[in-house]
């Protein structure tokens, strides 16, 4: 075999593509992983993980300069001293907004694993069947039951802590032990399950940080530092670093090479087949080609379906996979920043320790059973309750002794959620090359056209009324309703842009993920999304990615391929 | 748990060391000397005795020990835009104009109690002058919150102080462990934890 010759090329390192890389060379298979950006070593690179506010020269605050080169990232939460290098150069890496588009990308070995959220959810039987009974978009191609196998098995490699509730909502699944409610989310779950008699639910947020440890894998169980993103030392979380890479490289089967922004996919138009990429490396621009039987696509959704509309344009004008029509179309995310917060009174004397990396989950209920709304669909809930800090404030008190003494000491307990709503796959929401934008390497950037619709602003009303709903029903006192702005994108789940379907005229992907035009190249990250769900979506992608995984390599030796 | 003891554990658990390699991510900037900086030596000096009116030493230290004089002056110089970095700047010698109105001396010449008393008036201006703005929520919100280009009032000087102050005292390694509690490693969640009045709340 040629140095350059490979059984499959993964595109992309992040939650997908490691996964795909776990997989594919756990089956023998020799294995290019591919990352346009630095490369980041597991513990050894992460510098700031023990790092503390008082560490920090602008204490984790952005400078103006920061804000400066990142408009985009500025716009909400990210942007700080802590993570600053881990989210994707502005200037070198531009894209268009015809339409508002916040796009938070993780340019590194690793993507945004290092910095996801770690929420994770299984999606419903009903998610799998909504298009088709609702007639909205094409039918989901499978069905929970192809999928159920394949959450349990990435669950229990992935080491997710969550408590099984029985609810066919939010299907359980091979969980750790869950990370537990406080005094006041767990008064307010068992007020909230009187007062809406059993049909809202709120249980422990189920997360990727685990309660038990993994010796065999290297992982160490959380240690409730809640510094998850600066990189966690005892692999207490679910990234490819702490757990897909490790388990990859264990094979002998993978070679990871950063710095390759994979240019396009070359397709051989008489046999029907992708045989390799082009590949830009990123420090030197030279080009290179790397040749494999198998590519699968794993670049997060926008820029899978990037490389995708860059790729065989001499037998398709819009790419591989756009003969469908349907290609950087149906772009969905997931809609948030509207919800309540409330006082909780009678808890002055409890507190809590340690940190905790996740909060408490309000699974959908609109829509659901007999519940019927002006709108499909549904909404979760995140949320947490806590004593106030120092922040707080205490106006009345002035200067001096008596505000130190006071913002010293633990303020009242507040409690607040947000809701996550479900949004449409819309074709008018899309994607596209704009040829006259290039990035730093000369190729062509994305510009984005998205927004959402009727469905949506109907469905954030009862975000936010339920939440304060649900408070008061719980006796909380002085409950308020809040809703922020929300530009899509700032869910950081992008979605849907070359989705799976039953039909090569209506879809890009099939029921195993293989791009209809070319079926050695798989796609399973966010972009293969038929429809959103209202879950945080990775579990998901990992779940999709082992089982086409296992799928290409069975085609591979029955010569399929 | 002590650093080292951590690194231990880290070392044990995961078969990887705590050492330094390619700082190709995650990677701090240096710390700003004060030359570049928008002030100098008798600025910060003057930061520091007007903050620990705002937080005095008590039974644990206060904002000059935490010498938030020098977090201020960084904060102010890089994480302001100019509009709010001269409502900060004349705002210290507001402070002094304000002193030798009421007491005829500069600021830095008063008792105690006369700076306190000075400081809750000024503090009363500032609440009334915001609120006739319609300004709300700043000590309660981050010194990054302003952005240059923007248009926006800017609050009184005062608030500006107080605000950078709190912030940069309850961020700081004494305030956080001395004034605060601080784990670094907690190790566990316990979410029914019993609380009697006078227990320090947690840095984070």
């Amino acid at each position: 075999m040629a140095t350059n010759d490979y059984d499959a090329i993964v595109v992309g390192s992040g939650i997908s593509g490691g996964w795909a890389a776990k997989e594919l060379t756990e089956k023998g298979l020799k294995v290019l992983m591919l990352e346009r950006g630095q490369n980041i070593e597991h513990i050894k690179d992460y510098k700031n993980a023990h790092k503390e506010a008082w560490d920090y020269p602008h204490r984790d605050l952005p400078t103006q300069e920061m804000k400066d080169n990142y408009p985009v990232l500025k716009r909400d939460y990210p942007l700080n001293e802590s993570t600053f290098g881990m989210w994707a150069n502005e200037k070198d890496n531009p894209y268009v907004e015809k339409k508002r588009f916040d796009w938070y990308r993780g340019y590194h070995v690793g993507g945004r694993s290092l910095l996801w959220g770690r929420q994770s959810y299984r999606l419903n039987k009903a998610d799998f069947e909504a298009n088709s009974k609702e007639g909205i978009a094409v039918d989901w191609p499978i069905r929970y039951e192809d999928v159920a196998p394949w959450y349990d098995y990435v669950e229990k490699f992935a080491g997710i802590s969550g408590s099984r509730d029985g609810l066919d909502v939010l299907p359980d699944g091979q969980f750790q032990p869950p990370m537990p409610l406080n005094i006041v989310e767990k008064d307010v779950a068992a007020r909230v399950k009187k007062a809406f008699k059993g049909a809202r639910h709120i249980i422990p947020g189920r997360t990727s940080n685990m309660t038990e440890a993994k010796p065999d894998e290297g992982r160490v169980n959380c240690q409730y530092r809640a510094k998850c993103w600066l990189g966690c030392p005892f692999g207490a979380y679910f990234s490819t670093q702490s757990s897909t890479l490790p388990a990859a490289m264990k094979t002998g089967n993978l070679t990871l090479r950063p710095f390759s922004i994979v240019k396009e996919i070359l397709y051989d138009k008489d046999k029907k087949r992708a045989v390799g990429v082009e590949v830009i490396d990123a420090e030197t621009n030279e080009t290179y080609v790397f040749k494999s039987r198998l590519v699968f696509v794993n670049a997060s959704a926008f820029n899978s379906a990037w490389l995708l509309m860059n790729s065989a344009t001499d037998v398709w004008e819009g790419g591989l996979g756009s003969s469908s029509g349907e290609l950087g179309h149906n772009v969905m995310d997931h809609h948030f920043r509207v919800g309540a917060y409330a006082d909780a009174e009678g808890y002055d004397d409890k507190y809590h320790y340690g940190r905790r990396p996740t909060g408490f989950y309000v699974p959908r209920f609109r829509n659901w059973g007999t519940d019927k709304r002006d709108y499909v669909r549904g909404f979760g809930y995140q949320g947490s309750a806590s004593r106030q800090g120092w922040r707080r404030g205490v106006a009345e008190l002035g200067v001096g002794a008596d505000l130190k003494d006071a913002l010293s000491s633990p303020g009242p307990w507040q409690i607040g959620m947000t809701a996550f709503g479900e949004m449409l796959p819309y074709h008018e929401n899309r994607i596209y090359l704009d040829k006259n934008v290039t990035d730093k390497w000369g190729l062509p950037v994305l510009a984005m056209d998205v927004a959402i619709g009727e469905n949506e602003i109907k469905m954030r009303k009862d975000m936010q009324q339920d939440a304060v709903e649900m408070f008061e029903a719980a006796g909380m006192t002085n409950v308020r309703g809040f809703e922020s702005d929300y530009a899509p994108g700032m869910g950081i789940h992008e979605m849907g842009t070359a989705r799976m379907g039953r039909d090569p005229k209506s879809s890009v992907l099939n029921a195993h993920n293989q791009v209809w035009d070319a079926p050695n190249v798989f796609v399973t990250d966010g972009a293969c999304m038929t429809s959103g769900s209202c879950v945080n979506p990775s579990l998901t992608y990992m779940a999709l990615t082992a089982r086409a995984a296992d799928f290409a390599v069975s085609e591979l030796k029955k010569g399929n391929l | 748990m002590h650093r080292r003891e951590l690194l231990k554990l880290i070392a044990s658990a995961t078969g990887v060391a705590m050492v330094g390699g390619d700082a190709l991510a995650y990677t701090l900037r240096d710390p700003v000397p004060l030359s570049e900086t928008l002030f100098n030596k008798t600025d910060v000096a003057f930061i520091n005795e007007a903050s620990e009116v705002i937080v005095p030493a008590t039974d644990t230290p206060g904002a000059k020990a935490a010498n938030v004089g020098a977090t201020i002056a960084v904060i102010v110089t890089d994480c302001y835009p100019p509009a709010l970095q001269k409502t900060f700047r004349e705002g210290l010698t507001a402070i002094n104009t304000a002193s030798q109105k009421q007491f005829g001396e500069a600021f830095i010449s008063l008792s105690k109690e006369q700076r306190l008393t000075l400081f809750n008036k000024l503090d009363s201006e500032a609440t009334a002058y915001n609120t006739a703005r319609g300004i709300y929520g700043i000590e309660s919100s981050k010194p990054s919150r302003w952005e240059a280009g923007t248009t926006f009032t800017p609050p009184h000087y005062f608030t500006l102080l107080k605000q950078l102050t709190l912030f940069s005292f309850f961020t700081s390694e004494t305030g956080a462990t001395k004034t605060l509690r601080y784990v670094p490693v907690p190790g566990y969640y316990d979410g029914d934890l019993d609380y009697k009045e006078g227990d320090k709340a947690w840095a984070t």
